[in-house]
């Protein structure tokens, strides 16, 4: 048997910076390694300083899961304090965070994940003259569309949140702008254009009728708008069995209002919901570029390997829950839900699931958003006096567009003493843990097939791209 | 003109603000003003050896480099090796990369205020020994000298924010392909004078409660954040509220304090951001240019004379009281 070793990067179109070693054998990869290869160190920068000040450092974390880290500081600090939001003031720090979220979802489908379509390697494709016209990478008028009705969709953060990425507006007690009459009305106008980009583009029919298919046979027919062409590729080239993953789901539940959260937290294991329960969550060290024992979050530490040791290949940490990897993501979190069609794609969980997970959960979020907007209350209050102990801990657990993302702070004499963070990415991609048990992404690519003289194989690159990685958020 | 756009260590939080451009999209504005990318880590489709092919041809010269995109700062630790971040793939630093190609490049834009300066990942003890392109903090020299020009004879242009707005990244990219960036074009840090000669003071919309210094005194509430939250839009240079963001948003008009994201050192301001340091119960840091006993003799003046609107409006988070209208003549 014949074992060949390929080094994909850099691997662009994921968020920030990647790096994957694979080893090959009989055409097919038989191994993976996913090396994080940027270190910054933001929990350290967060040691130290003032608990309120992580409002301002963490959404610098990242630029494109920014008000998932806000949401999540806003969080943690809340419950050093044992305090609530404002009710009215969490609607809108939901609001600004489902934009984000429904933005990230589409930049995506629309530039990260489609124009490797269009590629010519596709060339003889019966689809492939309308992938090039739709997705040729900075080019293609699918991706144009996406690119306009994303940035008039972001108007809402501009007129709560003042800009994006890396608002301030979503605080402990609520949301600094309290929206007027006129505000609420411009944002329902801007949702309401944002639905006609995607019935336009990206569905071709009402969000509604999305939302409603409730079964695999029932998707297999949709046919029109870009999911339509996703669709059919995906049937064509068979994208329902590779990069197949365990079908163990993580969710924190997304969007916590005083009406409880509008996606649901739990885990999936073995076709069955579980109530979620952090206790046995740790992160192992033990091929990660990172000194000291395998912790619980709240007992954490980050301290780089300044030698890079040789049996350690990523600055990512490995997060186990139980000892077991998780995926975590859109798909996650609608399975968890309970959507009828998640559910059927549930035990799929390849690359066709993860991207439907996707686009189920922007039909669903635009209906949701709506409704949200309509129930917000001009007169109310948006903000509640919050003051935070000089002593405590405190946890903050959202849903970022690519899954799971978690903040555990620690206050001592009114700093920070501990902060740490394990955001999505840090579950898809982690490494191997001291079991020698792979991260999620890391068992999906085994088996996907290497074509003779691919230097950076076409089928890696779906797989990869499927889970959405941040990269940056993943080390942080 | 051709662009390579290179991520180092920052959050990709501008390339994200910068598709954010609109009327037209960035991608039919850069392609319309003769821009086009060589490659940028988010948009291209090449991706692992297609790209480190294109980076050996730039550094054998086979391929010539017009402008050079830096985003994030440059870790040189652990060490002086840089490998807290090495390029994908290539076996090499990031650190390594910029020094070898900024001397190639026609111009070299550092985009943001992590690779203007350091920024954010500069921040706290830096573990990573991160750094600006040509400046560590205020101090001229970073990863490349301190009397580094590019082929062009201008030195690091620094389009400096946290994020960067997506027209000031567009507006510096097409002066520079129109051939109309100078040195004369750029401030004291290297920023361009286009947004960097303006306050994020200007065209705020809580000038008349800073006019009577008529205060917020938490956030939520629609006065003035320079008393009391830290705000220091009368020093931060920018055109933030001029401009707009994400359509007429910024950051004072969402009630939170300009943190002065586009200045070296914004990320250790010394004291909390939403606070504002005070001696003697007195606001340390005055407006740009204000003599202080001008400004302590004019603000207790204007004080005194605050209007009942302005003054109950300002601890409110609304307008609860409105202008006065004038009485129908008899």
């Amino acid at each position: 048997m014949t074992k060949t070793s390929l080094l994909v990067g850099p691997f662009n179109r994921v968020e920030g910076d990647l790096e994957i070693r694979l080893e090959v054998s009989e055409g097919h990869v038989s191994a993976a390694y996913v090396n994080s290869p940027l270190f910054r160190g933001f929990e350290r920068i967060l040691q130290g300083k003032d608990p309120i000040d992580a409002l301002t450092i963490t959404p610098r974390i990242c630029g494109i899961c920014s008000i998932s880290q806000s949401a999540a500081a806003a969080r943690a600090l809340a419950d050093v304090a044992g305090a609530e939001p404002a009710p009215e003031g969490e609607k809108v720090a939901a609001l600004l965070h489902a934009v984000e979220n429904l933005a990230d979802h589409l930049t995506h489908f629309n530039l990260f994940f489609m124009p490797d379509f269009a590629r010519p390697d596709y060339a003889k494709r019966p689809w492939h003259d309308r992938a090039v016209a739709r997705f040729t990478a900075l080019q293609g008028s699918g991706l144009r569309a996406a690119t306009e009705a994303r940035a008039q969709l972001f108007h809402i953060v501009g007129l709560l949140g003042g800009k994006w990425p890396h608002t301030l507006a979503i605080q402990p007690g609520g949301a600094t702008r309290a929206p007027s009459l006129r505000d609420k009305i411009r944002i329902a106008a801007d949702l309401k254009t944002f639905r006609h980009y995607l019935e336009e583009h990206l569905f071709g029919a009402p969000v509604e009728d999305f939302a409603a298919l409730s079964s695999a046979e029932a998707l297999e027919n949709w046919r029109t708008g870009d999911i339509g062409l996703f669709l059919e590729i995906a049937a064509e080239l068979d994208l329902n069995s590779s990069g197949v993953g365990q079908a163990r789901y993580l969710s924190y539940g997304a969007y916590p209002t005083a009406d409880g959260h509008m996606f649901a937290p739990g885990l999936w294991e073995q076709g069955q919901l579980v109530p979620l329960a952090l206790d046995n969550l740790q992160e192992d060290l033990s091929h990660a570029w990172m000194l000291g024992e395998a912790a619980h979050p709240t007992q954490g530490m980050t301290v780089p390997d300044e030698t890079m040791r040789e049996e350690a290949y990523s600055w990512c940490k490995a997060p186990r829950l139980g000892g077991e990897v998780y995926e975590t993501g859109a798909l996650a979190r609608q399975v968890i839900d309970g959507h009828p069609l998640a559910r059927a794609l549930a035990d799929e969980n390849g690359v066709h699931a993860r991207v439907v997970g996707r686009m189920l959960e922007i039909a669903l979020t635009q209906i949701a958003v709506e409704a949200l907007v309509q129930g917000i209350q001009p007169e109310a209050a948006f903000m509640r006096d919050v003051t935070l102990p000089k002593e405590g801990e405190g946890i903050g657990l959202v849903e970022a567009a690519r899954g799971s993302l978690g903040h555990w702070l620690r206050i001592e004499g009114g700093k920070i003493s501990s902060y740490q963070i394990i955001a999505p990415t840090t579950w898809n991609f982690s490494p191997r843990d001291s079991r020698g048990v792979p991260g999620p992404v890391e068992a999906a690519l085994v088996g996907a097939p290497v074509a003779e003289g691919e230097e950076t194989p076409l089928s890696v690159q779906h797989i990869v791209r499927s889970f959405d990685p941040c990269m940056v958020c993943t080390v942080h | 003109m051709n662009i390579l756009w290179l991520q180092s260590a920052g959050c990709g939080g501008c390339t994200m603000s910068l598709l954010c451009a609109e009327s037209p999209n960035v991608l039919d504005l850069l392609s319309g003003a003769g821009l086009s990318f060589l490659w940028h880590p988010s948009l291209s489709v090449e991706t692992g050896a297609e790209v480190r092919r294109l980076l050996n041809n730039i550094e054998t010269g086979e391929r010539s480099l017009d402008i050079l995109c830096v985003e994030g700062a440059v870790t040189r630790g652990p060490n002086g090796t840089g490998k807290f971040h090495m390029l994908g793939g290539t076996g090499r630093s990031m650190l390594d990369w910029v020094q070898s190609l900024a001397p190639l490049a026609q111009h070299v834009v550092a985009v943001g205020t992590c690779a203007a300066f350091g920024g954010v990942s500069s921040a706290g003890e830096n573990v990573t020994d991160a750094s600006g392109l040509q400046y560590e903090g205020t101090h001229q020299g970073g990863v490349l000298p301190a009397d580094f020009k590019s082929r062009s004879g201008l030195p690091v242009i620094n389009v400096a924010g946290c994020p960067t707005h997506p027209d000031w990244v567009t507006e510096t990219l097409m002066m520079l392909a129109a051939g109309e960036m100078r040195a004369s074009s750029l401030d004291g840090f290297a920023r361009p004078r286009f947004y960097a000669d303006t306050l994020i003071h200007h065209a705020c919309p809580k000038n008349e409660f800073y006019e009577y210094k008529a205060s917020a005194t938490k956030l939520s509430e629609i006065g003035c954040m320079m008393e009391h939250l830290g705000c220091v839009g009368t020093q931060a240079v920018g055109d933030c509220n001029i401009r707009g963001w994400n359509g007429a948003g910024s950051c004072t008009r969402a009630g939170y304090p300009c943190i002065n994201c586009t200045a070296p050192e914004f990320e250790e301001p010394g004291h909390k951001f939403t606070e504002t340091p005070k001696f003697g119960g007195i606001p340390v840091g005055l407006p740009s240019d204000m003599p202080k006993a001008w400004f302590m003799a004019l603000a207790s003046l204007s004080k005194a004379a605050t209007p009942k609107r302005i003054g109950a409006n300002a601890t409110s988070d609304r307008i609860k009281v409105p202008p006065t209208l004038k009485a129908p003549k008899s």
